[in-house]
């Protein structure tokens, strides 16, 4: 791997790794079409807390810097809001094209490992992929003990009175720690995402 | 004038009877003006009001009439009586629109209506109807200089509109420099993909023209006359003089491309794998013309990667290149690139920009230029070094914001920019031209006192207002089209040389019949000077915008008239005052500025002159009118033909009569000046200057005349200004030199 890196950084501003963006990541075809305007960089809410802002990352893609970019965790900041995508002059799908790099550089094992967003995006897949539907318990237990068992004790007591307030209104049932609600087919839902997943393999030329 | 017969009409219409005694104006007229007929009327400019003066002038063969209504730029049509000498008293925007309807204002309102209508009165009797220019040329034809795109396009819409037309090009073969291009920018839809050029069929189209004469090999050496007489000389390079013609010119001698060897930073010269657009155009011709790719010109290499370098020595703030952007090169690199990945689309073609400008449909072809890989990088170049075979690219990258650089680069592209063929810079000291680099040879050789060429307002470019009047230059009669006028690309070259010959064919027209071209288009007075009082002094000769004026052999001013724009800048200059207008002179306004009636100094009424330029200050004046915008009641506005046809004595006339302030407005004036007259403003606030001199000798404050640029649009700010000034004369008190004059 980090030979390969290698000879990506001396192919500066030449179009390997855009093509690689263009063939491999969803939306990744319009790339090449940001006309380096500013405006999504402007318009993002979580602009001051990215390290590369859209425009930097498509800029940095066509620079062929592309550990750079798939180390990055600004991909993972983003919260689908879609400012971006309404103002882009140039109609990107800035968000999908975020995402689908965030996805790539998952799969490819370099995004960075401790993101938390990552790491919850990993909960949420595992979690629902399972029986078809959110176990919203677990899923917020999960998180809480993602630090270890003394800071999750802390932060589920720090919420308590949320917590006791969803159990009165029913919107939490402490009995879904033992077997939550699931879909009716199973084993339906997990083969359609595995030949989903298949698919785009074989579209985006991933090796499984 | 023994046969003059005098009328006023005054017109109690819009409310102007109610707010003014229309019985006193019609007195004042009378028994003031000495008019000889006096008429009043409660509508006139309705059908029965126009018929009376109409029958006035036929039955009582009215000669001189006042019309005390509205401004005179109101009702033109209704009040269009060519046969007779007319003066307008604003009294609807002028007074009872600009003063406050209330019991108190009414005497003030009053005073201000009688003076209007007084100074028409005076005004009219100085006035004659123009005759016209008795000295026409009636030449159509019509010269092209250049034969690139702009001269060949102006030359055959000229053609199409049935002027014949004589085309002189420099080269042996016409196209300029589209033949050298290997394609164009798109300039249709979809505007994806580089175009043909379409110069071999223009060529053809002009030299297939039986209208159109061309002279090949050739150059202008001497341009003498005026619209609709213009003597020409074109020499050919074999040293025959052939002489022709013509009633106007366009100067369409375009451009050079910035000499690329003063940009050592890129390397220039030091390989010949750098190149700027044209040797690339040259590269593209030549391999198309084998049917093969661009090749790397070192070693004839495979092509991998080209840069293209933009702003390459423009945009440049040290001083050293070109301080203004072309234009035209950012869709020229984009076209290049597109040579290159049209042919093969594995081909690294990058564009290094610092803005990238695309004008005209530019930004459908820059997307699609995207789209077909092209990759558009934010950053300024550093260097471009040679290396082995091919060459490294160092530029800071804006977006990303570090140093960087492009290695094994096969060919580098400098964008350069447009340097105008514009001849001999006219302005330029003589001392100064010895010390030019390059001593630039003159397109035109004007027989012109004030010089060989067209005047140039910027970088060298011939002036020409861009956006107001474009083509349109200080040399009546000759306009300029192309790059000559201002950086441009194809599309752009050929509106504008169909612009420019619908100029030129106005111009011949005007010509014909003595009139005045843009922008008193149809006015048929012109200067007329009265020799005997000359002292040939040649301030007119020297200052007039238009060099309409020559000397001749004893030094005596020389009038052009069918050159002449009748801005009056030689009336305004003239010491000896022996240059005036039929129906504008020093007298028709020195007369107004006398008939005033000035109250003493115990009155606590100040009397305020205001001389308001007639195309931008006076109609800002109507406009703050129309809106109810009131100003002080003791100015009286005189509108002028341009400040620069103020005459000083009317403000030493002015203050000796006991006026308490001046107030001058004109156009803006410098480099981006809204002069109509280029430089009309500019030589007033000039002269404006020296009057302080002269305030002292009278021992007057020097604020007693106080010069502004006004623009058509500050329709708040002059009601703003009058009043500010009036508040200042009240400040520093009335004029002591009241009752004196």
């Amino acid at each position: 791997m980090s030979e390969a890196l290698n000879e990506q950084a001396l192919a500066r501003y030449r179009n390997d790794f855009l093509k690689e963006v263009e063939e491999r990541v969803e939306e990744g075809e319009w790339v090449k079409m940001c006309m380096q305007c500013g405006v999504c960089a402007g318009s993002c809410p979580f602009g001051p807390h990215w390290q590369h802002s859209p425009q930097k990352i498509f800029m940095m893609i066509r620079a062929g810097k592309r550990e750079e970019v798939l180390t990055s965790d600004s991909m993972w900041m983003c919260t689908s809001c879609y400012n971006c995508v309404v103002r882009c002059p140039r109609q990107l799908p800035i968000t999908q094209i975020i995402h689908g790099l965030a996805t790539y550089a998952h799969r490819l094992g370099l995004a960075p490992r401790d993101q938390p967003t990552r790491h919850f995006s990993r909960l949420f897949w595992k979690n629902c992929t399972r029986a078809g539907r959110v176990n919203e318990l677990k899923l917020t237990l999960g998180l809480y003990f993602k630090d270890g068992l003394v800071s999750g004790i802390k932060k589920a007591w720090a919420l308590r009175n949320i917590g006791l307030g969803m159990l009165l209104a029913k919107r939490l049932n402490p009995f879904e720690l033992i077997r939550g609600h699931e879909c009716s087919d199973k084993a339906g839902i997990q083969k359609m995402l595995k030949k989903a997943h298949e698919l785009e393999n074989r579209r985006r030329g991933f090796q499984e | 004038m023994a046969d003059m017969k005098t009328a006023a009409y005054i017109c109690r219409g819009c409310g102007i009877g109610e707010r003014v005694d229309a019985a006193q104006m019609a007195k004042i007229a009378e028994k003031e003006g000495k008019m000889n007929l006096v008429r009043s009327h409660e509508f006139l400019c309705s059908a029965s009001g126009v018929q009376m003066i109409r029958d006035d002038i036929e039955k009582e063969s009215v000669t001189h009439a006042v019309i005390a209504a509205c401004s005179r730029r109101a009702k033109t049509e209704a009040f269009h009586f060519p046969a007779i000498a007319l003066s307008r008293a604003s009294i609807r925007e002028g007074v009872i629109w600009s003063q406050p309807d209330t019991p108190e204002a009414r005497e003030t309102t009053q005073e201000m209506a009688d003076d209007l209508v007084r100074m028409a009165c005076a005004e009219v009797k100085k006035m004659k109807v123009p005759a016209g220019n008795p000295d026409v040329g009636r030449n159509k034809r019509i010269l092209v200089v250049g034969g690139g795109v702009s001269g060949m396009t102006a030359a055959v819409e000229a053609a199409k509109a049935g002027y014949e037309v004589v085309l002189v090009e420099k080269e042996a073969r016409l196209g300029g420099w589209a033949a050298k291009l290997w394609k164009r920018v798109p300039y249709r839809e979809p505007y994806r993909d580089p175009a043909d050029t379409g110069i071999d069929k223009l060529a053809a189209q002009v030299q297939s023209d039986k209208r159109i004469k061309v002279h090949l090999n050739s150059t202008i050496a001497r341009t003498g006359g005026a619209p609709g007489r213009f003597t020409v000389e074109v020499a050919t390079e074999s040293g025959a003089v052939a002489a022709e013609e013509v009633g106007a010119i366009i100067q369409a001698s375009g451009f050079t491309l910035y000499d690329a060897t003063r940009l050592t930073e890129f390397g220039y010269g030091r390989s010949p794998n750098i190149v700027d657009q044209a040797g690339l155009e040259k590269l593209a011709r030549e391999a198309a013309a084998k049917g093969e790719p661009i090749r790397r010109p070192s070693d004839g290499g495979e092509v991998k990667t080209v840069a293209f370098v933009q702003c390459a020595g423009q945009r440049d703030a040290t001083g050293r290149h070109l301080p203004y952007c072309s234009g035209f090169c950012c869709n020229t690199s984009i076209k290049q690139a597109l040579y290159f990945k049209d042919a093969n689309p594995a081909v690294d073609t990058v564009v290094i920009y610092t803005d990238l400008r695309t004008p005209g449909n530019g930004e459908d072809f820059y997307r699609s230029a995207q789209a077909k890989g092209v990759v558009f990088t934010k950053g300024k170049v550093l260097s471009v070094e040679p290396t082995d075979k091919t060459l490294t690219v160092r530029f800071q990258d804006l977006i990303l914001n570090e140093d960087t650089a492009i290695e094994n680069v096969d060919l580098v592209v400098l964008a350069t920019g447009q340097v105008p063929n514009s001849g001999v810079n006219i302005d330029l000291p003589p001392e100064e031209q010895e010390k030019l680099e390059v001593k630039p040879v003159s397109i035109l050789n004007l027989a012109y006192r004030q010089g060989k060429d067209l005047p140039q307002l910027k970088w060298g470019f011939a002036d020409s207002h861009f956006i107001c009047f474009p083509y349109e230059t200080r040399r009546t009669g000759i306009y300029a089209a192309g790059p000559v006028r201002r950086p441009m690309d194809i599309a752009q070259a050929i509106e504008d040389a169909t612009g420019a010959a619908l100029k030129a064919i106005q111009a011949v027209e005007n010509a014909e019949l003595g009139r005045a071209a843009h922008p008193r288009s149809g006015d048929l007075s012109f200067p007329i000077v009265r020799l005997e009082g000359c002292t040939q002094c040649k301030r007119c000769t020297v200052e007039c915008p238009f060099g309409a004026i020559d000397e001749d052999e004893k030094r005596y001013p020389v009038f052009n008239e069918s050159r002449c724009r009748r801005c009056g800048t030689c009336m305004g200059a003239c010491p000896v005052r022996v240059i005036s207008f039929e129906n504008y002179s020093v007298d028709t306004v020195g007369s107004q500025i006398k008939a005033v009636d000035v109250p003493d100094e115990f009155s606590e009424k100040p009397r305020i002159l205001v001389l308001a330029c007639e195309n931008d200050a006076y109609p800002a004046l109507d406009m703050a009118g129309m809106r109810r915008l009131t100003y002080s009641p003791f100015v009286r506005v005189i509108p002028v033909r341009c400040l620069g046809s103020v005459n000083t004595i009317w403000i030493t006339d002015a203050l000796n009569s006991g006026y308490d302030g001046v107030m001058l407005m004109g156009c803006r004036h410098g480099e981006d000046y809204q002069c109509h007259f280029v430089k009309g403003s500019e030589l007033a606030s000039y002269r404006m200057g020296n009057i302080d001199d002269t305030l002292k000798q009278l021992a007057l404050e020097t604020e007693r005349v106080a010069t502004y640029e006004v623009a058509i649009t500050d329709i708040e700010r002059v009601p703003q200004l009058i009043n500010d000034y009036a508040a200042k004369i009240k400040e520093i008190g009335l004029s002591p030199l009241k009752g004196f004059g």
